[in-house]
């Protein structure tokens, strides 16, 4: 009981309108950092979905045309004999 | 006597003409089947169609109907080579009739007419048909 009355009147008297923001500044050095720490951690999550998402399309579009052109390649020689085989229609 | 000597007479008479007939039969058919129709190679060399990026004959010009006729009768039969062959090969009859145009573009004289990666028709000349980045 007494110590619940101790801490509160001390929190009381850091957050106080008229105690200037020097000496409270030292008390809540702490604080500070934590939350600077939430503020770099939340700006990391946010950096890491940007990076991931923005390649996404590229790469499909570019795998799409990869497998176009190993197909076309697979069938140049098949094509190219039908072709000959097939003089009155080419 | 008599017999024989007709016999003798008449057997070259008898071989050449079944040479003829025989040479006849074997040369038409193949002559006919492996070679461009008259009026198709005359369409061609007038570029009344050329050859398209997708393996088939297109109109540069508005066609008549008798070449809409022969363009499109060509077209039925290309693309059931085009479907035979996709199917042997395990590839769609898209990816065959691109992979043949690129070789059909190639393979226009100048004066002919194909179509550029565009759509535009070109004219060939002695320089190297424009064709698709993914042509061989």
């Amino acid at each position: 009981m007494k110590r619940h009355a101790l801490t509160n009147r001390a929190r009381i008297a850091k957050t106080g309108p008229m105690q200037g923001t020097r000496f409270g500044k030292r008390w809540s050095a702490w604080p500070g950092v934590s939350r600077l720490g939430v503020v770099m951690g939340s700006a990391l999550a946010l950096g890491g979905c940007i990076s991931v998402n923005a390649p996404d399309k590229p790469i499909v579009i570019e795998l799409n045309i990869n497998i176009k052109q190993e197909v076309v390649y697979r069938l140049a020689a098949d094509a190219g004999n039908t072709i000959k085989e097939n003089p009155d229609i080419f | 006597m008599f017999g024989l000597t007709d016999r003798v007479q008449h057997k070259p008479v008898a071989l050449l003409a079944g040479a003829a007939v025989l040479s006849a039969l074997v040369l038409s058919a193949p002559v006919s089947a492996q070679q461009r129709d008259p009026a198709y190679a005359a369409a061609r060399a007038a570029g009344q169609v050329g050859e398209k990026t997708d393996g088939f004959l297109g109109y540069p010009v508005p066609p008549s109907a008798e070449i809409r006729k022969l363009a499109e009768d060509i077209n039925i039969k290309r693309r059931d080579v085009y479907a035979q062959k996709a199917a042997a090969q395990k590839a769609t009859i898209d990816d065959y009739g691109f992979t043949s145009g690129c070789q059909l573009i190639l393979a226009t004289v100048p004066g002919e007419k194909y179509q550029a990666p565009d759509g535009s028709w070109r004219t060939r000349t002695g320089e190297p048909p424009l064709r698709d980045n993914k042509c061989p």
